[in-house]
């Protein structure tokens, strides 16, 4: 399987397009990152957790960091794997290595890993990056908080880019046109990120519409009907997780934390109960991911390898 | 001699299509067999069921004495495979897909390094080991794909349509490898092919394969014993045709028929009868120019087997 992995690794860090898509985000993300870090070392109070904010606030215009990767890192998970297994048929070398004796499942596990680690290794450099850039502007150093912050919601994006990839892998298996698997998965992709929100949104309004003059329960229904469409999104999931991580005093979601914010303080929470927040998101993601691998898998070891 | 391939029943059926249908398969050790039809018959089916790349409906396969389904590791470090259409990674160059091949089954990385610069040796491709494969012609690429599999030194090797779309000078070599694997090397060969003329000339035994079943199997000898039962073909050339002749030749006992094409003249006859042919072309008064008797070419002998 080491062998499997080191090629396939090599392949993805030398490929042309990752290459693209890493600077694609790296020269959004930073452009972001860095307004951001103007605008925060423009205000009078420093905020507690400064590198936090760097990944989520917005500046000059554009969105923050994090909503860049939550939009646009799936597409990099996407690109590495939408033609791991038909491109591999289509060239007929899929034949040939598995005649090799190598168990087939070696094969794929190499492909996830491999894509795994890219991605982990495009993550890092960004995140490692951006940081350096907030060492430049405001001259201080993380502290521990934030740095097991960051690296926690480094975990967490290579997880939500992770089930991007072995969604590109599991239609990369099941279409045998690479054209055809790299469409279907930006449709999801256009799905989860835009049509998603706009359909919880519909839902919400059909099921508890709010009107003029209804009361705080209505709203409260509409909300936490909304939320429950989008947490069909490994997007929406990806976003609360990471927002209760990079925002350490955020302590709920949906509506009820809104009305309750006046009674609740709004002192930091240790790592460990942002966490207990967002257990349930972090879990649906690493299934999402597992489901979209377990799916491959079956089909993969049942396929008839033909060259054709 | 011990046999290397031993199949039993073979039926694999896809979705209802029959695409071999009741295959019974013998080759023994050091054997040249070749796997005759025309497209579709089978041939490939029966290859990716040889070496457990796909699971048989039914039956039993034996491949030095492992069963492909069950044990496909065991068959595929003994076995190499050249797929029809064969395929290489093209950024890489001919000596980096080797070593590909070479990690992934286990060789050592230096070893790998000696054995690569062999095999692509004897297959004349050391001047170009460094070129990505990329730019080879399909003659190269085949060439390289014996490489790929003799790197292995497999005991028994599977070669489909190893010489299709291949120039003649190209096929020439390829089929003298193939020759060489088994003198040299002590290697057993199937090969599968369309392309009778070559697959007559180096083939100690082959079969005939035809809607998925075995339904002809020796030597060409037998083969051809077997299209024409009991019957002797014999072909005269004389310096005049008439039906004087033609009458004489007729009138000959155990000649079963006589037909005139020009100055050919084919006689079926029940036993040898060339002296007596000779005489009476003589006593005719004409010249007699040619007299042969005739020998089934395997193209002969697979038409006649497929107008039936």
């Amino acid at each position: 399987m080491t062998a499997v992995f080191w090629k396939e690794l090599a392949d993805h860090l030398g490929s042309r397009r990752f290459v693209i898509f890493f600077f694609l985000i790296l020269i959004v993300g930073g452009a972001s990152a860095y307004l951001a870090a103007q605008a925060l070392s423009g205000r009078e109070t420093a905020s507690e957790f400064i590198y936090l904010n760097l990944f989520t606030v917005s500046g000059g215009g554009l969105p923050s960091f994090l909503g860049f990767l939550a939009f646009f890192g799936p597409l990099i998970g996407v690109v590495l794997g939408f033609d791991a297994v038909n491109s591999e048929f289509n060239r007929g070398t899929a034949s040939r290595v598995l005649s090799q004796p190598i168990y087939r499942d070696w094969w794929i596990n190499g492909k996830f890993l491999a894509g795994f680690t890219a991605l982990a290794i495009a993550v890092a450099s960004i995140i490692l990056i951006i940081v350096g850039l907030g060492l430049y502007i405001f001259g201080f150093p993380p502290n521990g908080v934030e740095i097991s912050r960051i690296a926690m919601f480094f975990v967490i994006s290579v997880i939500y880019l992770g089930f991007w990839l072995s969604l590109g892998i599991l239609f990369s298996i099941v279409f045998r046109q690479t054209a055809t698997s790299a469409l279907a998965s930006i449709a999801l992709w256009l799905f989860f990120t835009l049509f998603l929100y706009m359909l919880a949104g519909l839902i919400a309004d059909q099921v508890a519409p709010i009107k003029p003059g209804v009361s705080a329960d209505v709203f409260a229904k509409h909300e936490s009907i909304r939320d429950l469409v989008l947490r069909f999104s490994p997007v929406a999931l990806y976003e609360e997780a990471t927002t209760a991580i990079l925002i350490p005093s955020y302590r709920g979601l949906g509506i009820a934390a809104l009305l309750q914010e006046a009674a609740v303080p709004t002192s930091p929470l240790p790592l460990g109960q942002s966490l207990l927040i967002v257990w349930p998101q972090l879990v649906s993601l690493v299934a999402l991911t597992s489901v979209c691998f377990a799916i491959s898998y079956v089909i993969f070891m049942r396929r008839e390898i033909r060259s054709t | 001699m011990g046999l290397v391939v031993e199949a039993k029943g073979l039926k694999k059926y896809y979705d209802g299509v029959k695409a071999v249908d009741g295959l019974d398969l013998e080759i023994g050790e050091g054997e040249i067999y070749g796997l005759l039809g025309p497209n579709g018959a089978g041939k490939t089916t029966t290859i990716l069921i040889l070496l457990g790349l796909t699971e048989p409906t039914a039956g039993e396969v034996k491949v030095l004495g492992y069963d492909p389904t069950r044990e496909p590791l065991k068959v595929k470090r003994l076995t190499g495979y050249l797929p029809e259409n064969l395929g290489f990674y093209d950024d890489l160059s001919a000596r980096e897909n080797l070593l590909y091949t070479a990690h992934l089954n286990r060789i050592p990385e230096k070893e790998a390094k000696k054995r690569v610069a062999e095999v692509l040796e004897i297959v004349g491709l050391s001047d170009v080991a460094e070129r990505p494969v990329r730019a080879f012609s399909r003659g190269m690429r085949q060439r390289l794909g014996i490489a790929d599999v003799l790197l292995k030194d497999p005991k028994f090797v599977i070669l489909d349509e190893p010489t299709s779309g291949i120039d003649p000078e190209g096929a020439q070599q390829i089929l003298e490898m193939i020759v060489h694997l088994r003198d040299e090397k002590g290697m057993t060969i199937m090969l599968s092919s369309h392309l009778l003329h070559q697959v007559q000339r180096i083939c100690d035994r082959v079969g005939i394969i035809h809607r998925g079943r075995l339904v002809a199997q020796g030597t060409l000898g037998e083969l051809g014993a077997v299209v024409e039962e009991g019957a002797c073909l014999f072909e005269v050339r004389t310096s005049r045709v008439d039906e004087a002749l033609l009458g004489a030749l007729r009138g000959i006992e155990g000649v079963t028929s006589v037909e005139a094409e020009g100055e050919l003249i084919r006689i079926k006859a029940t036993t040898d009868v060339r002296p007596r042919i000779a005489r009476a072309v003589i006593e005719s008064g004409a010249e007699l120019v040619e007299l042969k008797g005739h020998t089934y070419t395997l193209e002969e002998i697979y038409l006649r087997y497929f107008q039936e």
